[in-house]
């Protein structure tokens, strides 16, 4: 017995939400998608030690215990063996000796705790972060990056992934440039320029690394896949749950109806 | 099983209470979707209850620790991060609820006599429930939680004169501190829901004096009784007919906020902020402060009004008027008729506009005051100003003027005749 008014009432819930979520302004940085997978144990397992080698020594994950690994597939050996120092116990949280004051000194500002980090950033951002690194010598750190400019962070992964340098190509017009930016098929950014103009920002690799680009993109996925599982750790039975959830209120729903139209049988 | 009843009954009005609030209550039988609002915002308030008393066992009220221990719960307690997300998706959920029940009320015209004070009840537990959301919003102290409460309060700093010691006296500090997040804690956690709890009975307690409202409008305690039942001729007992089909509501309910708190907890950003997950830090400003949904379309009007005689006040005193006016609502309206089903052609419209304005206010006062550009330089009266803002205006105007017409058009509006018996 849906009322007439109740339809487009909530269609124009719907359309505001939807609305809402198109708005955005400025350069358009179009991020390549995370390829990442929340069931790849194997993938976080990888992410989690590549985590721990480059990340973990300026940047803490002070919310995460080292025990909570064992929900990606570690067990508890070899967690100790290989990802924590032997003075740590495995029920600490990840921390880090630098204090945020060095750190301040250091890079300028303190490197933020990576723990969720996922969760303000999103997957898409930090896997278009780590490929976004190039070459700039008016930078401090000698790096920037096209995703976060002037960032304070070197390329902490460069001998994997090589030296990118930006290239900066110019559009006449706006379709022109969003062709060529679609065209990139991976990080680009669409900005204007003077004159109406448009320009599109890539990054072009001149120096390979020890890895080829698709070897450097697996590693940064799996960092990436870590970090996401790092910034929620139920996630995965937070969903399993949920399917559950549903599938037991569908069924009681069956018998809410049915009682509901045995009792209303009476009124006229 | 009786005899114990009857010990009760002896000494407290245990069967009378049940059956003058529910057991016995005679309610029109033509209830539609809409009514299926109020049973269900008494169960997120239970649920809220329930969830934040678990919460509170391990949340710790100390800016030093209170983001930390949000991720304590969300991580270390056992099934922490269910109560927390049953929260955090309730918040919303409350709103959601609260605001379609609103609505009902005034397509239905349930506010009117001799329904005036549960209308008035009902419009107390919704400022009740703003300041219960304002201050729990402050408690995870994430980016969002500290500068959205900055510019709240800075909102009654705004007032003249006393505005600066006012702030100060809210804030127990010359920032938010920790100081603010204590007291916040505890107006969230006792003060507030205990006032709300009071007032839900009193709107029920009242509903249930005066009778329900329905979707044709029509006093069923003027009917003539059912010389069988005893009951006018469109009354049915509350209990077992709307007890079931409440129940059936619940179910689906449920399932709507199971899907958002199971598969889209943060429901993309509106729900948990993305900055929320970045500790309070009182030294760096976010780039763009946006309070949580619910409260957006009076904060489009904030930022709608233009400063005036060197103060932000009357931003202040129009948002605050959007609220308070729904009190003046069953005086306003003077209509021969009550139910939408039976208004002209004038009320319709005037609704309708009211909705499109709340709801594109609402849109507005979460996205930057640039979205939409700027108008070109040889606009007439406008100038160079954002298109949104001028929007804004427009649509705070239409708002208020929904409300001060409403006398005149309700009045004059061609209406149709009303049916002695309720319809399907």
């Amino acid at each position: 017995m849906m009322n007439k008014l109740a339809a487009p009432f909530l269609a124009l819930l719907l359309l505001a939400a939807a609305g809402t979520a198109a708005a955005a302004g400025g350069a358009d940085v179009r991020l390549e998608p995370a390829p990442i997978n929340r069931l790849d144990s194997a993938s976080m397992q990888r992410g989690a030690r590549t985590f721990v080698n480059y990340c973990l020594s300026c940047h803490s994950a002070k919310y995460m215990r080292y025990n909570r690994l064992t929900e990606i597939g570690v067990d508890a050996a070899m967690i100790q063996d290989n990802l924590m120092f032997a003075s740590d116990k495995i029920g600490n949280q990840m921390t880090i000796a630098m204090t945020a004051r060095d750190a301040k000194a250091w890079f300028g500002a303190p490197p933020p705790d990576l723990t969720v980090e996922s969760r303000v950033r999103g997957a898409d951002w930090l896997y278009n972060y780590f490929l976004g690194f190039y070459k700039d010598d008016a930078s401090a750190s000698g790096w920037n990056n096209l995703v976060f400019p002037n960032v304070g962070m070197p390329h902490v992964l460069w001998k994997q992934a090589g030296v990118g340098r930006l290239v900066s190509t110019e559009y006449r017009n706006h379709e022109e440039a969003l062709a060529a930016a679609i065209a990139v098929k991976g990080l680009a950014v669409l900005a204007p320029a003077k004159d109406h103009k448009y320009v599109v920002e890539t990054i072009a690799v001149d120096e390979p690394g020890a890895m080829t680009p698709a070897q450097y993109k697996v590693m940064v996925a799996d960092l990436v896949n870590f970090l996401d599982f790092m910034g929620e750790p139920a996630k995965n039975r937070r969903i399993n749950l949920g399917i559950i959830v549903l599938l037991y209120l569908g069924v009681l729903f069956v018998f809410a109806y049915w009682m509901k139209r045995e009792y209303w049988k009476d009124v006229h | 099983m009786d005899k114990i009843l009857n010990w009760i009954d002896d000494r407290f009005p245990l069967t009378a209470l049940w059956e003058s609030q529910w057991g016995k209550y005679v309610a029109p039988k033509n209830f539609n979707f809409w009514y299926y609002f109020g049973s269900l915002a008494a169960l997120v308030l239970v649920l809220q209850i329930l969830t934040g008393i678990f919460l509170t066992m391990n949340y710790k009220p100390d800016a030093a620790k209170a983001f930390e221990s949000v991720e304590y719960i969300m991580r270390d307690v056992n099934g922490g991060w269910i109560i927390r997300y049953m929260h955090s998706t309730g918040a919303s959920m409350f709103f959601v609820v609260v605001y379609l029940h609103m609505f009902r009320g005034l397509m239905y015209g349930s506010y009117r006599k001799p329904r005036e004070l549960t209308w008035i009840f009902g419009c107390i537990i919704y400022l009740a429930l703003m300041g219960e959301a304002f201050f729990g919003y402050l408690l995870p102290w994430g980016q969002m939680s500290y500068w959205g409460a900055q510019v709240i309060v800075n909102l009654f700093s705004a007032v003249p004169i006393v505005g600066e010691d006012l702030g100060i006296w809210i804030r127990g500090d010359y920032t938010i501190s920790d100081i603010t997040l204590n007291r916040f804690f505890a107006f969230h956690v006792i003060a507030v829901p205990l006032v709300l709890v009071g007032l839900v009975a009193a709107h029920l307690m009242a509903l249930h004096e005066t009778g329900s409202n329905n979707p044709d409008g029509i006093e069923i305690k003027k009917q003539p009784k059912d010389p069988a039942t005893g009951l006018p001729l469109d009354g049915i007992y509350s209990h077992p007919y709307y007890s079931v089909k409440d129940i059936m509501g619940v179910v689906v309910f449920l399932a709507v906020f199971s899907v958002i708190m199971f598969f889209v907890p943060d429901m993309g950003g509106y729900f948990l902020e993305a900055n929320n997950f970045v500790p309070a830090d009182p030294l760096k400003t976010p780039v763009h402060i946006a309070p949580v949904w619910y409260f957006t379309p009076y904060y489009a009007m904030l930022r709608a009004v233009p400063s005036l005689f060197g103060s932000q006040f009357w931003g202040v005193v129009v948002m605050g008027a959007a609220v308070m006016i729904f009190f003046a609502l069953p005086w306003l309206d003077r209509g021969a008729v009550k139910s939408i089903r039976y208004r002209g052609p004038t009320y319709k419209a005037w609704l309708a506009a009211f909705v499109v304005s709340f709801l594109v206010l609402g849109y507005l006062g979460v996205v930057p005051v640039t979205v939409w550009g700027q108008f070109p330089e040889n606009w007439p009266l406008v100038g160079t100003a954002d298109c949104a803002t001028v929007v804004s205006r427009v649509l705070t105007v239409v708002y208020f003027l929904f409300f001060l017409l409403m006398p005149w058009y309700t009045a004059r509006d061609r209406t149709k005749p009303v049916p002695e018996r309720v319809t399907g």
